[in-house]
This record gives C-alpha cells, structure tokens and sequence, in this order.
C-alpha cells in the first residue's frame, strides 16, 4: 500500500510518499496507524479541511482499502 | 483538454494551435496567468499538484463548464513544480460559436482554477517559504457562480 502526502502534510512528515507493509484494512485504521507512528503527522491528519483520496478518488468517511490501494492524504487545495 | 507541465510554456504558441482548424466556432477567448513579482522582494513560486488526480477534478469542471456555456472546446495549461516570476503558469482557451459564451467561461474557469484546483502553493520568500491558501477575494469571486 502506498500512502503519499501533499502540501504542509509532507512537511509535518518529512516525507512524501511510503510504503505500509502489513496493508491496512480501512482508512481509519490506516491513519490510527501514521497517529501512532508520528502524533505531529496524526493531529495534522486530523485537521480542518483534510480530505483523504484512495486510488486518485476523493473518499468521505471511513472506507476499506485494498492491499495494492494508493491513500493520499490532501490539505485545503489552493488553487493555482 | 487538460495539461499540466513542469516546463515553461509558449502560450501564444498553444493558442494557435488551439484556433486552428476551427470552422464552427466563432469565438475563441484566452486568459494567461503569469507568476508575478512581489516588489523589489525577490519570491519563487512552487506548485505542488497530483499528477492523474489534478488534471481529472479539472478535467470535471472543464465539463461543467462546458455544458453550462455550451462550449465547443476546451484547452487549460498548467504549471507545476517551481515557476519563476514572469512565467506563465496558466492558460484557459474557450471556443464557442459566439463571444460571450467564450468570455464567460474562460472568467469562471480562472475563478474555479484559482480558489479550488489541487494545487498547493508554496511561495519562497526573504522570510521563508509558507503555503498559501485562496484570498478572500478568490473565494468572492468563485461565489460569483453560484
């Protein structure tokens, strides 16, 4: 599974993309599971306007993820 | 159709061939954006977009767009990656059969394109870089619209 960040997500992190072996199951399990690893990475997770998109299709709630899912996780957009 | 590039790009040069060929329309209207300088501060600009996703939710409001002016065609450039003052970051070319229908939606796509695309901007500046979100102003002239 590939989970990557975009914006001040991947600054909080300090990275933009990783791999998450054992998958997870779900997104909320999936984001339980960055919280645990990272609590800074977790509470901006967890911020206004975060949107979470699986394989490039925006998800709102919670969903199931597939083992090969790409996950992004996508701050309040900007505009161009 | 939906570009984006992280090369410089000729406007002019994609407006041609965007007009050629045309024998329905009679209206073809463009805007380009050009990273602008801030004062005597020197500043960059860097566009952080989602290569597949970025282009389909614009691609979804190209559509809209379309149906809502009754467009012939579409055309939207746009950059990412660092982009310098003075470059072009966009360009929105709309046909239709006649002008005002052009105009509208290249106006309503600039709106759109500058309040609620998936970019993420970050601009380098003397103190620092920081993300930037839409002005107020923008998200004014988005509700425009509706």
């Amino acid at each position: 599974m590939r989970v990557l960040l975009f914006g001040r997500l991947a600054d909080v992190a300090g990275w933009r993309e990783c791999a998450v072996e054992p998958p997870a199951a779900t997104l909320s399990a999936l984001t339980a599971l960055l919280a645990q690893t990272d609590p800074g990475l977790g509470a901006a997770l967890a911020g206004k306007g975060v949107q979470a998109a699986v394989d490039k299709a925006i998800v709102r709630g919670d969903a199931a993820l597939a083992a090969g899912a790409e996950v992004a996780f996508l701050p309040p957009m900007s505009g161009g | 159709m939906i570009r984006l590039t992280d090369q410089p790009f000729d406007p002019g040069a994609e407006l041609s061939a965007f007009c050629g060929g045309r024998t329905e329309s009679g209206a073809v209207a463009s805007f380009v954006g050009i990273a602008r300088g801030d004062g005597e501060t020197a500043s960059a600009l860097e566009l952080e977009a989602y290569p597949g996703f970025t282009e389909a939710e614009i691609g979804r409001f190209a559509d809209a767009a379309t149906t809502r002016f009754g467009l012939h065609d579409v055309l939207i450039v746009h950059r990412h990656g660092a982009i310098a003052t003075g470059e072009a970051i966009v360009l929105v070319a709309t046909a239709s059969a006649h002008r005002r229908e052009a105009f509208e939606a290249c106006d309503y796509l600039m709106d759109y394109l500058k309040s609620r695309a998936p970019f993420w901007k970050k601009e380098h500046g003397p103190g620092g870089a920081r993300w930037v979100e839409p002005t107020a102003r923008d998200l004014d002239d988005l509700a425009r619209w509706d």
